[in-house]
């Protein structure tokens, strides 16, 4: 089969699909390999690049998809791309299915099989094809160098013969990809580099690139177990605490960088307005959530302003672009890569296997289907499904709960009670008054058990059996006095009651004594 | 020695009872609290046989020298898991003592102030030997049942609940008959009758629920000496007996209560009526080898052992003993954590691995650690099943649904020493051992803990 790719239509994208090494990789997998004209020169590859490499150059885009059956693109592909898509064609390149509806039916109606690679899941073993990874990375070192491109100072703090030279303060706001690899450009440039994030678990992460997490203090007003002590990010005391960290941060830092955002919403605004004019002249704001409407409002998309204060905001929206080799190189690894799981015979002959989570995940049209969104990965599925809470108690439910239960039980025991009374009336009516003696005995004796018995160690309750058991044996006193019997049979089962009695005693209280001395602490 | 001596010597034997018994609460306090028990017995005794009624000869003496002398050979012979043998053994003595006096009761000629006097005597000494005989015939089998002489499983007759009302039905009419006067053999046919029903109700329930047994019959055999007490009009066997009936009483009580199971039910035998299908099980068991079970072991900070009846069976408490004192001695958190009804008698785990010389403050109650499961890094199960079955509260079809179990699998690894794929002795399925966080440890628990042992240095 044929892959190629076209040159990229939108104006400033200097990416490529196709670089003269993966196309090398891809005729390993018995693919041909075709590059329209030109497309990747902003790249640094010429046509006789990709001559060298194998790769058939065609002169426009329209004969490259006529000759092809899989094309490879960066960018979402435009109205009129789609149309010459044809049935049975695949496409793989970014496509924003979420945002992009129109496109999708168009695709569907085009016939054509498309795979979006932004919806590659997030999975061990599909970081080899995860394109916004790769990308991400770049667009995190690129920010660091515009920054640096702006920034009057060195990063690195110097001390020379012309005088000391301070380090510069880099704060990077949101520890994703982007911000971990900012983090770790300005670190490796001699920064002092500062790192939020909301997620405190990945003060690790942040830490092992060298760089110092900002930690909320939160007092104990939160109910801390189900956020590892931290506030949900999205209640107003968090938001508040955060921005105040951040207002407090600003005029010491040289350098902010920004990252954060929330799949299809606009970004949140962290660095606000005040913050920027406390901020020092020559500091420099990048801002990767420029094309969502950016972190810090002054921000304009695509663009370098600078305040009144002398602040640099760099809203780029482009950054990977701007380094078109080395994303062309990740970009074209990642589609290489999706290649290779969609030929597992290394045939050349693509097997869209539906059945494969990450194909299928990444799979947004097919034979004539929009297949988007994507069913839940099977592998997510075998995570436990949370369990539903009941809802929580109110103190006063518990409080109706409690006096419900103790109104119960003091019926109960009245019912008890009146019973009993009944009963003891009717015994008392017949039996003679000696018996009643003995019978209040028995009764107090009862009660007398049931309090003692209750407070009993759990843990000691072999011990309090064996116990009982030696107790048990004051039946001794009865056989007892049948010993002075004149019927012969009489005393002989007396005696032998005395002897069962006695083995009862002395053995109970034996290994009563022997099971206790055994219990020591540590 | 004059009545009023006496029964001053009886005053003091009670309270002294009722202290050994208080003091129970704790373990410090229980060793003191024996020797309450002890003077107690020794003043009753002492006082009972001061009173010139009773010949002071050659055979009493003997017969309590040589009683003494067996009781301590088999206090000092008792392995610790032979526990509940032992004390259903003793529990038959006291249920044989009572038949004994009631008949001899029956064969003393009495003289009554009044018809009423002599009805409640006769009464008494019918119900004294009814329960001492229920109490002798149940303890025997308990015994063989516990000491393996029997068959563990319940026995079950056709139409069993028909004949234990029929022998109940029957004791009554020879009750009424006895009250005729029809002679001393319906008091003799009655007792066989007694005999049979006590043997028949403890042969009907299954080794799981022995437990309850015991001290169902440790209950009964104290009801036996207070029914022995109203016969002889003695104060003292009324109270003590009454003591013994209560305690017993609770503790089937707590142990019902620990499996969620009704008193009836469990007495009556076989579980309670599932309504449905019980949930299928999804999964399989994964297996683990000693370097597996060193290696969590190792990296584990907090661990929790779950011991239950298995442990008793294969002798492992030593084992276990030292894997504690090892673990903690890389500083490991190690606790116990005990289920009330593990193993055959209420609080039997606690005493053997007291006698592995466990520190009894690391061993806690399923109330009091239940919560920490989920904090746990290893829970290691040894010998025990349906006390950690998550069938209990998931499934609302399985026999043991509502049972309080210990929460075992919230913690981030389980491993299960067990002999075999098997479902134990209840027979349920046991859902833990095809959990993903489980790993089964087969082997007899006592060469399982030595190999393990051999690793951990």
């Amino acid at each position: 089969m044929r892959i190629g790719s076209p040159k990229e239509v939108m104006p400033g994208e200097a990416r490529v699909a196709l670089t003269p090494d993966s196309a090398q990789q891809l005729q390993k997998l018995g693919y041909e390999c075709v590059i329209e004209t030109g497309a990747g020169v902003l790249s640094r590859f010429s046509d006789s690049d990709y001559e060298h490499a194998g790769v058939q150059v065609v002169a426009s885009a329209d004969e490259l998809y006529a000759s092809v059956d899989i094309v490879a693109k960066v960018r979402p592909p435009l109205e009129d791309e789609v149309k010459k898509l044809r049935q049975g064609q695949t496409l793989i390149g970014f496509f924003n299915p979420a945002g992009n509806e129109a496109l999708l039916e168009t695709a569907k109606d085009q016939g054509a099989n498309v795979i979006a690679m932004e919806m590659v899941p997030r999975i061990s073993r599909a970081q080899k094809m995860d394109a916004l990874s790769s990308m991400a990375n770049i667009a995190g070192y690129r920010a660091v160098i515009e920054a640096g491109n702006h920034f009057g100072r060195f990063f690195t703090g110097q001390v020379t013969a012309a005088g000391k030279v301070p380090p510069a303060k880099v704060l990077v706001i949101g520890a994703g990809v982007a911000g971990l690899a900012a983090i770790g450009t300005a670190q490796s440039l001699g920064a002092i580099v500062r790192a939020f994030d909301v997620r405190p678990e990945v003060s690790e992460q942040i830490e092992s690139m060298g760089a110092e997490f900002l930690f909320l203090d939160f007092e104990d007003s939160q109910d801390g177990a189900a956020t590892g002590g931290y506030a949900a990010p999205s209640s107003p005391e968090f938001r508040e605490k955060q921005l105040a960290l951040f207002r407090e941060q600003a005029p010491e830092i040289d350098i902010v960088i920004t990252t954060a955002l929330i799949p299809n919403r606009e970004a949140p605004e962290l660095w606000t307005e005040d913050m920027v004019a406390a901020m020092k002249p020559g500091s420099v704001i990048v801002d990767l959530a420029a094309e969502k409407g950016g972190n810090c409002k002054l921000t304009v998309a695509d663009e370098k302003i600078v305040t009144e204060n002398g602040v640099t905001i760099i809203g780029y929206t482009d950054f990977p672009s701007r380094m078109a080799t080395q994303a062309s190189t990740l970009y074209s690894t990642n589609i290489r890569h999706m290649m290779a799981d969609l030929t597992p015979e290394k045939d050349g002959q693509v097997v869209h296997n539906m059945e494969d989570d990450v194909i299928r995940g990444a799979t947004v049209t097919f034979e004539g289907e929009i297949t988007f969104p994507p069913p839940p990965p099977k592998v997510a599925a075998i995570a436990a499904k949370p369990v539903e809470k009941a809802p929580e108690k109110t103190p006063e439910d518990i409080a109706a709960e409690e006096a419900a239960a103790l109104a119960k039980a003091g019926r109960n025991q009245t019912t008890l009670l009146v019973i009993g009374a009944a009963l003891m009336g009717l015994i008392g009516m017949y039996a003679p008054p000696s018996f009643m003696q003995h019978f209040i005995v028995f009764v107090l004796a009862v009660f007398v058990g049931f309090q003692v018995i209750w407070g009993v160690a759990h843990s000691l309750h072999t011990p309090l059996m064996a116990v009982t058991n030696a107790i048990s044996g004051i039946i001794i006193v009865g056989a007892l006095l049948q010993l002075n019997s004149d019927i012969p049979i009489v005393q002989i089962l007396a005696a032998i009651s005395v002897l069962i009695a006695t083995i009862n005693i002395v053995g109970g209280f034996m290994v009563t004594r022997r099971m206790l001395q055994m219990f020591k602490k540590s | 020695m004059t009545i009023g001596l006496q029964t001053a010597a009886y005053i003091a034997a009670t309270v002294l009872f009722i202290l050994s018994l208080g003091g129970l609460s704790n373990q410090e306090k229980a060793k003191r609290a024996v020797w309450f028990g002890i003077i107690g017995m020794a003043i009753a005794v002492l006082a009972t046989v001061a009173a010139p009624s009773v010949p002071i000869d050659q055979i009493l003496i003997g017969t309590i020298v040589i009683g003494a002398v067996i009781g301590v050979v088999v206090a000092n012979r008792v392995e610790m898991t032979g526990m509940p043998q032992l004390v259903a053994a003793l529990h038959s003595f006291v249920g044989l003592a009572a038949v004994f006096i009631g008949i001899n009761s029956d064969l003393t000629v009495h003289d009554f102030a009044s018809v009423a006097e002599q009805v409640i005597h006769e009464v008494e000494v019918f119900l004294g030997v009814f329960i001492g005989a229920v109490t002798f015939t149940g303890s025997i089998v308990a015994y063989g049942k516990l000491a393996g002489k029997l068959s563990g499983k319940a026995m079950i007759l056709p139409g069993r609940h028909l004949w234990n009302i029929l022998i109940v039905a029957a004791s009554l009419v020879l009750l009424v008959m006895y009250m005729n006067h029809a002679g001393s053999w319906t008091l003799y046919a009655m007792t066989i009758l007694a005999l049979i029903l006590g043997a028949h109700l403890v042969l009907a329930i299954g080794g799981a629920d022995m437990p309850v047994v015991v001290s169902m019959l440790n209950s009964y055999s104290g009801w036996a000496a207070a029914a022995t007490g109203f016969l002889l009009g003695n104060d003292l066997l009324i109270v003590v007996g009454a003591l013994v009936g209560s305690s017993g009483a609770i503790l089937s009580y707590i142990m019902c209560k620990a499996m969620n199971r009704h008193f009836v039910s469990v007495i009556l035998g076989g579980w309670g009526d599932a309504s449905g299908p019980q949930m299928e099980i999804e999964g399989e068991q994964v297996a683990i080898d000693v370097d597996g079970v060193t290696g969590a072991l190792e990296d584990a900070d907090s661990v929790i052992i779950v011991p239950g009846y298995g442990m008793a069976v294969a002798q492992a408490q030593q084992s276990v003993s030292e894997l504690t004192r090892r673990l903690r001695a890389k500083g490991k958190n190690v606790r116990f954590a005990i289920h009330p009804v593990a193993g055959r008698l209420p609080g039997h785990m606690n005493v053997l691995l007291a006698e592995a010389k466990v520190p009894y403050d690391i061993v806690l109650e399923m109330d009091e650690i239940n919560d920490d499961f989920k904090d746990t890094d290893v829970v290691i199960v040894i010998g025990s099943n349906d006390i950690v079955n998550p069938a209990a509260q998931e499934d609302p079809n399985s026999p043991i649904a509502g049972m309080p179990v210990l929460e075992v699998w919230n913690a981030k690894q389980v491993i299960v020493s067990k002999r075999g794929q098997g479902t134990g002795y209840s027979g349920i399925e046991n859902p833990l051992f095809y959990k993903d966080n489980t790993r089964m440890f087969y082997g007899d628990a006592k060469a399982s803990l030595d190999q393990l042992l051999t690793q951990l240095s």
